[in-house]
C-alpha cells in the first residue's frame, strides 16, 4: 500500500519494513530530520556510537553474528568519510551492511557547502553499490533495492546518500516488493560441473576441503550441509580465517586453520593434496603463499557465488558459480545417487600422513616463569569460556592469529574478525554490535593494546548501553606483528613499533565507569579471567604478556606452504629480497 | 537491427566462460557493456579499470534505449586471456551492469569509428590532401582558404592509415569517437 509521507519518515518506515531492529549511528546537521523521526518511534533501537567508524564496525559485528544486514546512520561530510574504513572492511570481507548518509540539500550540492563531501564519489570503490537519491518519490524504492543488493549474491556494503531537502519533502512510500530488481545473481551451480566434481571426489586419493567465509555467508544450512559432506566422505577439512566455525573445531576431520599463520598439518595437506575443493574462499595471498608453488599436484575445484573470484589468482580446473548452500546440496544429491563412493584405501593412507604431520604439534609452547605467554592466556581463556554461549571478536595483529589458533569455534557466526582489510580498531566496536544482537551472550574481544586504542572511545557506548563486552587485551607494549616482521626482515631495527605512554587500563576503565582488571602473574590468570566473565558489565582486561613473543607457525612472504617456520629456530634471513616486497 | 538485439544467453558463453585458456599473449578485445543509464555508471566502469590496473584503448558511451534507460558502453581493451576474463567478470558484478559481451569471441562483429581531421596547408599539399580524402571516402565538412576538416568513418585501421597519410600534408588536429561495435547476424 502506498502512502504519502516525508522522506525522513520513509527512511524509518523502510527500515521497519525490512525487519531492522537496530541502527548504529551518530547525528549531525544533514540527518536531523531522520533523527527527529527516530525520536518519535519505538520499533527501532538507535545505538549512539562515539565515532562513525565505530558505527560501521558495530554494524559489521551485528551482521556477522546474526546473518542479517547491519544498518548505519551518519551525517554528511566527515560523518560519511569516517565511515569509509568500515565500508572497505565490509567490502573485503563480504559483510552485508547498509549505510545511510545525510547530504547537503540538492540545490547546494557542488557548492562546497558546510559538511559537504562527494560521498557517492568517495565511496564508489568501497561499496558494492551506492546511490544518491535526489527525489523523495524515489527514496523508498532505492532503500529496498539497497537491502536487496547488500544481501543477494556476494554480500557487501551499500550506501544511500540522502540530501536534507529530500528528507523534508513529502513523497509516495512504496513497501518492499520481491524481485523488482534486475540484480538477481545465480545461486544454482552448473550440474555438469557439479557432476565433474563428484567424479573427482570419488577418485581422490589425497583430497582436502578448503573452506572460507562464503560458507558462513551462505547461512547456517550451508554449514550443516558441509558437515554432512565432510562426515560422509571422510575428507580432511581446513578453513581460512574467515571461515572458522563452519566446521567445528572439535570435529574429527578438522585440520585447523591454514595460511600464513595456519597449522602445519593444514598447510602441508594443501601442498600435497591431489584434489583441492575450495568452498567459498578466494585464494587470498595470506592463504596461497607463493603462487607458483601453491598446491602443485592438485586438481582444483572452486565454488564461489562471485564469478570474478574464479581464476583471479589460481587457475581452477572445476569452476562452480553458485551459492555454497545450493551447490553443496546438489553435490550431496549427486554423490549419494552415484553410490556414495570414495577411494577409502587411499584415504586411510592420506590420513596416516596427516597424523604424522599433526605429531609436529606446531602450536606447542612452554609457559614457565612469572611472565604470561600470550598463547597461554588464550589457552586459559578457551578453557574457561568454551562452555559459555560465546562470541569472539578480535582486533588485528599477533593476538588475532593466536586467537584463531588457540580458540575453538564450534558454530558459524561466532567469530568476528577483520580478515581482508586487516583493520586495527575493528574488534571493540564489532563486539558492541555482537552484544546488541545477543544481549545475554558472553562477548569477548581479544585485542592487542595498540589496536584497541584505535577505537577506545567506544567505551562510552558500551557503558551507556550497559553492554557487558569483555575487552581481553594482550598487552605487550608493542605493535607485535610489526615488531615480528622487523625482527625477521629488517635486521631487528624496531622502528616505531613500541607503545610508550600507554594508559593505565584499569584507571581508564574506571574513568569510563567500567571495570578494569590487571593481570601479570600466570598464577592469577584463571581467577582474573573468571572475574572478567562473571562481572555484569563491560570489562577492560589488561593482560601483561611476554613482550617479544613471535607468532608461529609462519609461512614467510614469498615462500611455499611446505616451507613453514615452526619456531624460534633460525628465523634470520628466511625471507629473501623477492619476498621482502610482499606484505 | 536494434542495438539491443544481442543473442540471449550469450553471456553464459562469454563473460562467465570460466574454462581457462591461459596464455601470456596480450590480446585486444572489444567489449559491449549494457548498463543502467544512471548517474555515476561510467565512473563505476572507468573506476574498475583504473582501480584494478586494466587498460582502456578506447571507450564510447551513449544511451541506446531511452524507455529502458539503458546505455551501451563499447570498450576496447587489451590484456592476456586471464586478464580479459577477469575484466569481463569484474564488469559483470557491477550492479548497474546488465550484460557484458565480448564481441571479439562471440562470432563476427563490425567495428566502426568516426574521426575528424583538420589539415592545414596550401598549394600542392592541399590538393593532395583532398585527393587522398576522396580515395578514403572521407568527406569535407568544413573548409577555409588554408584548411579542411575531413570526416571519415570506418574501422580503426582505416582511420589510422588515413591519419598517417595526412600527417605530412599538414595535419593539425584529430578528434576520434572511439570504437562502436555490433555483432553480425541475428
Amino acid at each position: 500500500m502506498t502512502r504519502q509521507m516525508s522522506g525522513a519518515k520513509m527512511i524509518v518506515q523502510a527500515l521497519i519494513d525490512q525487519g531492522v531492529d537496530t541502527v548504529f549511528g551518530y547525528p549531525g546537521g544533514a540527518v536531523l530530520p531522520i533523527y527527529d523521526e527516530v525520536f518519535q518511534q519505538n520499533a527501532i533501537r538507535h545505538i549512539l556510537v562515539r565515532h562513525e567508524q565505530g558505527a560501521v564496525h558495530a554494524a559489521e559485528g551485528y551482521a556477522r553474528a546474526t546473518g542479517k544486514p547491519g544498518v548505519v546512520l551518519v551525517t554528511s561530510g566527515p560523518g560519511a568519510t569516517n565511515a569509509v574504513t568500515g565500508l572497505t572492511d565490509a567490502l573485503m570481507d563480504s559483510i552485508p551492511i547498509i549505510v545511510l548518509t545525510g547530504q547537503v540539500p540538492t540545490f547546494m550540492i557542488g557548492s562546497d557547502a558546510f559538511q559537504e563531501a562527494d560521498t557517492v564519489g568517495i565511496t564508489r570503490p568501497c561499496t558494492k553499490h551506492n546511490w544518491l537519491v535526489k527525489e523523495t518519490d524515489a527514496l523508498s524504492g532505492v532503500l529496498h533495492e539497497a537491502f536487496h543488493v547488500a544481501t543477494h549474491g556476494r554480500p557487501g556494503p551499500v550506501l544511500v546518500d540522502i540530501p536534507k531537502d529530500v528528507q523534508f519533502a513529502t513523497g509516495t512510500y512504496t513497501p518492499p516488493k520481491p524481485s523488482v530488481s534486475h540484480y538477481q545473481p545465480k545461486v544454482k551451480g552448473d550440474m555438469e560441473e557439479i557432476t565433474e566434481l563428484v567424479a573427482a571426489i570419488e577418485k581422490a586419493k589425497k583430497p582436502v576441503f578448503y573452506t572460507g567465509g562464503g560458507v558462513i555467508n551462505s547461512g547456517p544450512a550451508a554449514s550443516q550441509l558441509l558437515r554432512e559432506l565432510v562426515k560422509s566422505t571422510g575428507f580432511p577439512i581446513t578453513s581460512t580465517l574467515m571461515g572458522l566455525g563452519c566446521y567445528p573445531a572439535s570435529g574429527e576431520n578438522w585440520l585447523g586453520m591454514l595460511g600464513m599463520h595456519g597449522l602445519y598439518q593444514a598447510n602441508m595437506a594443501m601442498h600435497d593434496c591431489d584434489l583441492l575443493i575450495n568452498i567459498g574462499a578466494r585464494f587470498d595471498d595470506r592463504i596461497t603463499g607463493r603462487i607458483d608453488a601453491f598446491s602443485p599436484k592438485s586438481t582444483k575445484a572452486h565454488i564461489d557465488i562471485d564469478p570474478s573470484s574464479i581464476n583471479k589468482v589460481i587457475k581452477t580446473d572445476i569452476p562452480i558459480v553458485g551459492d555454497v548452500g545450493h551447490v553443496l546440496e546438489d553435490i550431496l544429491k549427486v554423490w549419494k545417487s552415484r553410490g556414495r563412493q570414495t577411494n577409502s584405501e587411499a584415504l586411510t593412507k592420506w590420513w596416516a600422513q596427516i597424523e604424522e604431520w599433526k605429531k609436529v604439534d606446531c602450536l606447542k609452547f612452554t609457559q614457565k616463569g612469572k611472565i604470561i605467554k600470550p598463547q597461554h592466556a588464550l589457552v586459559r581463556l578457551e578453557e574457561l569460556t568454551k562452555k559459555y554461549d560465546r562470541y569472539i571478536c578480535t582486533e588485528v595483529g599477533q593476538h588475532q592469529m593466536w586467537a584463531a589458533q588457540y580458540l575453538g569455534f564450534e558454530d558459524p557466526n561466532r567469530w568476528m574478525t577483520s580478515g581482508g582489510l586487516g583493520t586495527m580498531g575493528y574488534g571493540f566496536p564489532a563486539s558492541i554490535g555482537v552484544q546488541m544482537a545477543h544481549p545475554d551472550a558472553l562477548v569477548i574481544n581479544v585485542a592487542g593494546e595498540a589496536s584497541w586504542l584505535m577505537n577506545m572511545q567506544e567505551m562510552g557506548t558500551a557503558v551507556q548501553y550497559r553492554l557487558p563486552v569483555k575487552q581481553f587485551i594482550l598487552n605487550n607494549e608493542r605493535l607485535g606483528m610489526v615488531r615480528q616482521w622487523q625482527e625477521l626482515l629488517h635486521g631487528e631495527r624496531y622502528s616505531q613499533s613500541w607503545s610508550e605512554a600507554l594508559p593505565d587500563f584499569v584507571k581508564l576503565a574506571d574513568a569510563f565507569g567500567a571495570k578494569g582488571i590487571l593481570c601479570s602473574d600466570p598464577d592469577d590468570l584463571d581467577d582474573a579471567i573468571m572475574e572478567m566473565i562473571t562481572h555484569d558489565g563491560p570489562v577492560i582486561f589488561d593482560c601483561l604478556v611476554e613482550k617479544h613473543e613471535n607468532c608461529f607457525p609462519m609461512i614467510p612472504s614469498g615462500k611455499a606452504h611446505n616451507e613453514m617456520l615452526l619456531g624460534e629456530a633460525s628465523t634470520q634471513g628466511v625471507i629473501d629480497s623477492k619476498g621482502s616486497v610482499l606484505v | 537491427m536494434s542495438p539491443l538485439k544481442i543473442k540471449k544467453g550469450a553471456t553464459s558463453h562469454s563473460a562467465y566462460n570460466l574454462r581457462p585458456t591461459f596464455s601470456d599473449v596480450v590480446e585486444r578485445h572489444t567489449l559491449a557493456v549494457l548498463v543502467e543509464n544512471e548517474p555515476g555508471v561510467l565512473a563505476r566502469v572507468i573506476g574498475l579499470f583504473s582501480g584494478r590496473g586494466y587498460n582502456i584503448d578506447s571507450l564510447t558511451v551513449a544511451e541506446v534505449d531511452h524507455t529502458g534507460h539503458l546505455s551501451r558502453i563499447t570498450i576496447v581493451t587489451s590484456g592476456t586471456p586471464q586478464v580479459i576474463e577477469q575484466i569481463k567478470a569484474q564488469l559483470g558484478r557491477i550492479v548497474s551492469v546488465h550484460d557484458v559481451h565480448d564481441l571479439t569471441v562471440e562470432g563476427a562483429s563490425v567495428e566502426r569509428e568516426l574521426a575528424m581531421f583538420k589539415v592545414s596547408g596550401t598549394g600542392e599539399k592541399r590538393v593532395e590532401a583532398l585527393r587522398l580524402a576522396d580515395i578514403f571516402r572521407a568527406s569535407v565538412v568544413d573548409s577555409t582558404l588554408e584548411s579542411f576538416i575531413f570526416e571519415i568513418t570506418g574501422a580503426p585501421d582505416k582511420i589510422d592509415a588515413f591519419a598517417e597519410l595526412m600527417r605530412p600534408l599538414g595535419l593539425t588536429d584529430v578528434a576520434r569517437t572511439g570504437v562502436a561495435a555490433l555483432s553480425r547476424g541475428e
